[in-house]
């Protein structure tokens, strides 16, 4: 197995790893750099447990090589500090087993930072990437549009 | 005053859990630690002629490779399952080897290359094809397996048990009956689908210690199984269970342990760890059960039920695993909350050649349920019956009966009406059953009542200890595992409630280490604030007993004049009269230096009363504590021309107890309904002629996504359950089991067809409205 030196800037800190150049974004930040906030829940796109930010964009994961990450900003969820929505995650109750939450708040604050007036159509076009299985979305909904400066009215 | 009981307190792990710093099984790794890839069969039913595993050894990295073995054969009443299958398979996607290699590429590399050589057998693919006379067995040499005492499995058949529940007299409930109605109900074997796919680690220490670390609901089963399975010292056996990312009741299995197991004794003790992939979780790893069941049912005109007649045909797949114990279970709850003087009732777990079953949130409940209220609703239909008032007429009630012939009282049951008249007004039930919106849009409500009791093993009990820190908190150890119920916050919640304390210096260990953690039998069945809960109380208990004791020299008075609260211990009548908790929660020092006592550390256990067996001709007996009672609702939006739909609301009027965590237990019921609805319209495998999986993963699968929700109501009532922890019943699963039923009732009466099969898809209500020809 032939691995590669690369550098990956994640979470502001310029990170030298060694990976193949087939493995995934998702399996480095995981195996080599024990950054194991995002979760691999299916490893083919379908759940958004792994979603992470490439300069400003959600991107999941495990869609992603490591490769095509050098040279690009990349935030886990260990590289937010108090960000609204992980407190709006807390206090709206918006998690219970916890496992599809790194990949929701990362969802969530991308949706913020880049549409902070969204609407539920728009906000229903980015959450739906992702799954959770113990909520009924209702939380979710909560705390999202508890962050997001517009009015929200229900789905 | 409440301190605790009923406030929206955090979960205490919330924290973790939102900066992606809580760990599960998967997020640990060690250098050195070696990869196992299965497997797994292509066949649904097939002879395995050959295993071709050279070119595999090959690969570099590989150092072990397993292929099934005649022994051990594992089950938890019949031990009927290889750990990796032996001579033949009998599910699409059961292990037929597995590759040990230095990294999970390695091991999946060789995985591709080995060559299994199959001769196809003829497949059974439904339980109704099971028991057809000339049908296939899928356990030839069903006899000649070992099996615990309480299960019934028939030889010759694909029948691996039969509950039986005889009540009353038929003859004279069907003489009785002035109206019948006759009816058939089915539903594939579906998947739980919780986020974190089963992983676990094992490896032996050179002192002989088996060491797991297990993303499950049942360490304390692990150690138990192990033991039995392989001939292991049980003291010997360690089990780690870190946070847990959903179970639903698909991690009460021990599956991947086993193999697991076999790994790290092939490569000499070294840790190995074992992930599914989601494809693996959905078929390899055990399912939600699926059932066939016919029924019958009698009322007089005005609207008493007099008679039941029901078989449930549960399809177990492959193995009975928990198959049987599901059967069973909805045997003792077979006609939902109603009081019914006579009940005939079998309930059957049967082999086929699916994915074999598991517990699923519900236990039975929410299937047999479908099953009931659907009937309810057409005798109702039929007798031109208001279905509320139908219900309402023939509630379960403080008195009654059970199936299983087990009496009933307030605490034992709560209030079923109070539940109904509740639902009624929310849903505004006197605007009519159904509006039309539009030329083709109407909205239709329907309903559903339901009880859950849980039947677990009688002499499962739960242990909880309490240690106290030097600065006065406290700690709280409990074997429940936290998967995202969030009992943990509800056992400190408890804590806080029983010592008058502050809640923030109440600290909790999340993660079981079955060396350390008191057991708890197993996080299932909505008992783990019951038992855990009643254990706590108990260690509080003994913990107020030690600080009083060494209070009481302090303060130089009796301990019975004594009382804790405000993290002080201190005279009943003259509370100025005190010592600080922490100045005796590690005993006290008088100013000569001579100290008394130490470390307070309260301890408690838990053990369910009176439980037993049932009686294999009658169903007589007393399987269960308590009932949960409530009444359910959904409203839909139908298109009376493509037969599309849209959830609009869903209700749950629940008769919880007590309500300990408001927030936490609405998130319960409110996730549980989400499942409920999920499993109602669309989720479901589908199987090819020949017993295969179509579709194992999530895009073809359709778990629901954000936006799919409904709008939730969700209402509480109150009618303690005396034995509960300040009054609580179990509140887990019930809001899932009338989801699947009230949206049935809902949809047949939109489509004007009696629709009897989940999922409910357009298509499905298509074709039983006569398209497609």
């Amino acid at each position: 197995m032939h691995k590669s030196e690369m550098t990956l800037n994640i979470n502001g800190e310029d990170r030298t790893i060694y990976a193949r150049y087939a493995d995934t974004l998702l399996y480095v930040l995981r195996a080599e750099l024990g950054l194991t906030g995002a979760k691999p829940g299916c490893l083919n796109g379908d759940c958004g447990a792994c979603t992470i930010d490439i300069d400003g964009d959600s991107m999941k994961s495990c869609l992603m090589l490591a490769v095509e990450a050098v040279d690009k900003k990349v935030t886990t969820v260990e590289g937010l500090k108090n960000a609204p929505i992980q407190s709006q995650f807390i206090e709206k109750f918006a998690f219970q087993c916890g496992y599809c939450t790194p990949g929701f708040i990362m969802n969530c604050n991308s949706l913020i930072q880049k549409y902070p007036n969204a609407d539920d159509t728009i906000i229903k076009d980015w959450l739906e990437s992702n799954i959770c299985r113990c909520t009924g979305y209702q939380e979710i909904k909560e705390a999202i549009t508890s962050v997001l400066s517009s009015p929200h009215k229900n789905l | 005053m409440s301190w605790s009981i009923g406030k929206s307190i955090y979960r205490k792990e919330a924290l973790e859990k939102v900066t992606g710093k809580a760990k599960y099984t998967d997020d640990y790794s060690t250098s050195g630690m070696l990869h196992i890839k299965l497997v797994v069969s292509s066949y649904a039913h097939a002879k395995i002629k050959a295993i071709d595993t050279e070119k595999a050894r090959a690969v570099p990295g590989v150092r072990a490779i397993l292929i099934g073995q005649p022994f051990p054969l594992t089950g938890e009443e019949i031990s009927d399952r290889p750990p990796i299958a032996f001579d033949k398979v009998r599910y699409h996607g059961e292990p037929v080897a597995a590759v040990i290699a230095d990294s999970p590429i390695q091991a999946k590399k060789a995985s591709e290359l080995i060559g299994v050589v199959y001769e196809p057998l003829p497949v059974v693919n439904s339980p109704k094809e099971a028991l057809l006379p000339d049908a296939m067995l899928v356990h030839e040499n069903l006899t000649s397996y070992e099996r615990i005492e309480h299960v019934y499995p028939e030889p010759n058949t694909n029948i691996a048990d039969r509950t039986k529940i005889r009540k009353g007299n038929m003859e004279q409930g069907w003489a009785e009956s002035e109206a019948t109605v006759e009816a058939s109900f089915s539903f594939a074997p579906s998947d739980h689908i919780a986020m974190e796919t089963r992983c676990v680690i094992a490896e032996i220490r050179p002192d002989g210690f088996v060491v797991f670390s297990s993303s499950t609901q049942s360490p304390y089963m692990i150690k138990k199984l192990m033991s039995d399975y392989f001939n292991l010292e049980e003291g010997k056996i360690i089990v780690k269970t870190p946070l847990v990312g959903g179970g639903f009741g698909g991690k009460v299995s021990v599956q991947l342990e086993l193999i697991a197991y076999m790994a790290t004794l092939a490569v000499g003790g070294r840790p190995v760890k074992l992930v599914n992939t989601r494809e693996e979780d959905m078929i390899t790893s055990p399912v939600h059960i699926g059932l066939d069941a016919n029924i019958r049912l009698g009322a007089t005109k005005d609207g008493k039920i007099k008679a039941a007649e029901i078989l449930y045909m549960f399809d177990s797949g492959a193995y009975s695993d928990k198959g049987a114990t599901v059967s069973r279970a909805a045997a003792v709850t077979c006609t939902g909350p109603y009081h019914i003087e006579n009940v005939w009732c079998d309930s059957l777990c049967i082999y086929t050649n699916h994915p074999y079953a598991t517990a699923y949130r519900g236990f039975s409940h929410s299937e047999l349920l479908f099953v009931f209220e659907r009937a309810m609703d057409m005798l109702a239909q039929k007798i031109d019956m208001d279905p509320i008032d139908f219900r309402k007429k023939n509630s379960i009630m403080p008195g009654d009966t059970t199936p299983t012939q087990t009496r009933l009282n307030q605490s034992t049951v709560g209030n079923l009406p109070n539940c109904i008249d509740q639902l009624k007004q929310l849903m505004n039930w006197k605007d009519g059953q159904v509006t039309q919106i539009s030329e083709r849009k109407i909205r239709v409500k329907g309903v559903s009542c339901i009880w859950k009791t849980s039947t677990i093993d009688s002499e499962a009990s739960s242990g909880v200890t309490v240690t106290f820190n030097a600065d006065g908190s406290v700690n709280v150890m409990s074997g429940i595992v936290e998967i995202g119920t969030g009992t943990k916050t509800v056992l400190a919640q408890l804590l806080a409630e029983k010592l008058k304390m502050d809640i923030n210096n109440i600290h909790v260990k999340m993660e079981v280490d079955t060396q350390t953690t008191p057991e708890h039998w197993k996080t299932v069945a909505s008992r783990g604030t019951l038992m855990a809960g009643r254990a706590l109380l108990k260690a509080a208990d003994d913990a107020t007993e030690q600080l009083k004791d060494i209070a009481s020299r302090v303060l130089m008075c009796s301990p019975d004049d004594l009382e804790v609260g405000n993290e002080m211990v201190y005279v009943r009548d003259e509370p100025d009269t005190f010592i600080n908790v922490k100045d005796v929660c590690y005993g006290y020092k008088y100013p000569s230096g001579y100290s008394i006592g130490g470390q307070v550390i309260g301890r408690g256990s838990y053990t369910l009363r009176h439980l037993t067996h049932i009686d294999h001709e009658t169903g007589q007996g007393k399987p269960g504590p308590e009932y949960t009672v409530g009444a359910q609702g959904v409203e839909v939006e139908f298109d009376t021309r493509d037969y599309t739909y849209r959830i609009l609301k869903a209700y749950s009027v629940i008769d919880v107890g007590k309500v300990l965590n408001n927030k936490a237990a609405k998130g319960q019921v409110m996730g549980a309904m989400s499942m409920g609805l999920n499993f109602g319209s669309s989720e479901t495998f589908v199987f090819s002629e020949d017993g295969k999986v179509l579709n194992p993963r999530l895009r073809t699968y359709v778990p629901y996504r954000y936006g799919d929700h409904p709008e939730y109501v969700v209402h509480f009532l109150e009618t303690p359950y005396i034995d509960g922890p300040y009054g609580a019943r179990g509140v887990g699963e019930i809001g899932l089991i009338g989801m699947p039923a009230a949206l049935a009732n809902s949809l047949s009466m939109a489509a004007g067809v009696d629709l009897n099969k989940l999922p409910i898809t357009p298509e499905v209500i298509w074709k039983v409205k006569g398209g497609g020809g």
